[in-house]
């Protein structure tokens, strides 16, 4: 087990810093990584033990001295560890910089924020892109299938291996979301507050249907190979790119895709009567899809839509969601937005009820906003003055000054 | 505590300390915020509005968005010390199986309201002939959420159907005053400005009626 320290891509010359290639970061990722052998192998639901595996992670702020001030963030579908600091491999910000950062809702100054990459990932957690050390090519598909368990298992090996005994709270939407509600079930004495954004208890079958279609788009390209192509200098980039752009739809609201784009052209006066992307919003899913291919993984892709078709909490329970929190002491903090479709209200009222049923300490709130499922993740007036009314309530009763 | 409204101070008082609480229409959360510091309960809420939530959520209680009508089905049995309806019941569509939800998921309920019967109201409807509009009730026909009025001895009938126990019952005036417990039923109905009852559910042998039923 060994820690390394944060070596962030030098600025070159000019002001653009300089990107890592995202087939080295699968190994030897841009951030801390905490490596375990043998001695702390990690037992998968699926019955494989993986014995030699790594997390990567980043933190921000302080852990004081009784370490009763960290929170981990859990990241959604195509995350990273990389909350709040500029991206290596994109050059882009932080996906949550406008939540997490001093002075911010969960703020650096009071907290030690811990974000790791997950389990099945393609930052520098073991994944289908690491190097499998037993034949020296990469994993690809001979990686076992990741759970959400998995995922949170490692995390809570993560977080051993820190020292901490309890973390102060657990934080993500989507993906994210449902690892927050893994650790709060699994974990229930190392998790004083849980905030659950934009997800679900378990994965729906309209959901699963999406993550499928993406799938069979990757699968499709004559380029995957099988799951091979890492072995080679060819990429599923046209597969994956269309999962991409079929999926980015989903995570947009009809009131929203109109808002940003209408019918509007492409930089042309008319209609060309080609297969162009006449339409704004064409051109922008091209990009977006361009654009994904160039940061992620296909093989991950297909495992972490997997590791979230499979999960429900409650089929875990005997089908009885609320004995997935049965005697909770951690307070919830669930939210949901009016325009998000993938995640619906309804979904997170089902969580809610299993908390009351369960009598666990849980607020609610559906946020009005027109931007659909992603709404978690930009900057949304009502959600920050809820999370940090929330926080604040949880840190005086915690003992946090 | 002087600036305390006087119904959510009645409410407090007959609140166990200690014992866990479910506010129903917690508005901005003033209730759940009292009996919180003053009775230290374990104080939860259902409110209907977003920004009556996010309010509440941001004073760091337990509040979830939801509504009265629709949401009581959902939590089990005697999940809580107190059920609360403060000044909501004639603003819910269905009163009778709210109070019955009130009466499965707690062991008491409390319930306050604006007394229909008052003889302010009264006279409006009889000299007027037109809807009444008080300080207490400052919303026009066409415009008011409440929807389901009752005077003081509807609810005392309601109970009766529902088989509530009432443990205690206080009538106030409209000093906010209490009226006083050997006063009958119907100088409460003329006089009581709003009326607060704690209930339980199906009568014990001999229990003890604190009202002058």
């Amino acid at each position: 087990m060994t820690a390394k320290t944060n070596k962030s891509g030098k600025a070159s010359k000019s002001a653009a810093p300089a990107l890592v290639d995202p087939v080295r970061e699968a190994n030897e990722p841009t951030s801390l990584v905490a490596r375990f052998g043998p001695e702390r192998p990690l037992v998968m639901d699926c019955g494989v033990t993986l014995e030699r595996w790594q997390i990567a992670f980043q933190t921000y702020g302080t852990l004081n001295a009784d370490r009763s001030n960290a929170v981990l963030v859990c990241h959604a579908l195509t995350g990273d560890q990389h909350v709040a600091n500029t991206n290596p491999v994109t050059g882009k910000p932080g996906w949550w910089e406008v939540l997490i950062g001093p002075g911010c809702p969960i703020d650096t100054d009071r907290y030690f924020v811990i974000c790791s990459n997950v389990i099945g990932g393609c930052l520098g957690s073991t994944g289908p892109a690491s190097l499998d050390q037993a034949t020296g090519k990469a994993y690809g598909l001979n990686f076992p299938l990741v759970t959400i368990r998995d995922m949170v298992r490692a995390q809570s090996m993560l977080i051993d291996y820190l020292g901490i005994a309890s973390l102060f709270a657990v934080i993500g939407g989507s993906m994210g979301g449902m690892q927050v509600l893994q650790w709060a079930s699994s974990f229930p004495d190392r998790v004083f507050a849980a905030v659950p954004l934009a997800t679900a208890a378990r994965h729906s079958a309209q959901n699963i249907a999406f993550h499928e279609v993406g799938r069979q788009a990757v699968m499709a390209d004559p380029d995957w190979q099988g799951g091979r192509y890492l072995d080679g200098a060819r990429r599923p980039s046209k597969g994956l790119s269309v999962a991409r752009m079929g999926a980015h739809i989903t995570y947009l609201s009809e009131a929203a895709l109109h808002r940003k784009f209408g019918r509007n052209l492409q930089d042309r006066e008319a209609r060309t009567f080609t297969f162009d992307a006449d339409f704004q919003v064409e051109s922008y899913l091209r990009y977006q899809g361009i654009s994904f291919v160039e940061r992620f993984d296909a093989n991950c892709y297909l495992y972490l839509t997997r590791a979230m078709d499979y999960f429900d909490l409650a089929a875990d329970h005997d089908g009885v969601l609320a004995k997935a929190f049965a005697g909770s002491k951690t307070r919830f903090c669930v939210a949901s937005f009016t325009s998000d479709w993938l995640f619906p209200t309804a979904d997170s009222r089902a969580i809610v009820h299993a908390l009351n049923a369960s009598g666990a300490s849980v607020s609610f709130v559906e946020l009005e906003s027109d931007k659909g499922h992603d709404a978690f993740l930009l900057d949304e007036p009502q959600l920050f003055a809820t999370l940090r009314g929330f926080i604040g309530a949880a840190a005086r009763a915690r003992g946090l000054a | 505590m002087s600036d305390v409204r006087i119904d959510l101070s009645l409410i407090a008082d007959m609140v166990e300390p200690g014992s866990k609480v479910l506010d129903v229409g917690c508005g901005d959360g003033a209730l759940l915020a009292l009996l919180a510091s003053r009775r230290h309960v374990d104080a939860r809420g259902i409110e209907l509005s977003r920004e009556g939530v996010a309010g509440c959520v941001a004073r760091g209680l337990s509040v979830i968005q939801g509504d009265a009508d629709t949401d009581l089905g959902d939590y089990p049995d005697d999940a809580f010390d107190y059920v609360i309806l403060s000044q909501t019941i004639q603003a819910t569509r269905a009163p009778r199986r709210v109070l019955e939800n009130m009466l499965r998921i707690g062991r008491r309920a409390i319930v306050s309201f604006p007394n229909f019967g008052h003889w302010s109201i009264r006279a409006q409807l009889a000299f007027k002939g037109r809807m009444p509009v008080t300080s207490n009730l400052p919303e026009t026909w066409h415009d008011t959420p409440n929807i389901h009025f009752c005077t003081i001895r509807d609810f005392v009938e309601l109970c009766d159907t529902l088989g509530a126990v009432t443990e205690r019952a206080v009538a106030l005036n409209a000093a906010g005053s209490d009226i006083g417990v050997k006063a009958p039923w119907w100088f409460w109905n003329l006089f009581g400005q709003q009326a607060v009852f704690l209930l339980r559910r199906t009568a014990l042998a001999s229990a003890p009626d604190a009202g002058p039923l």
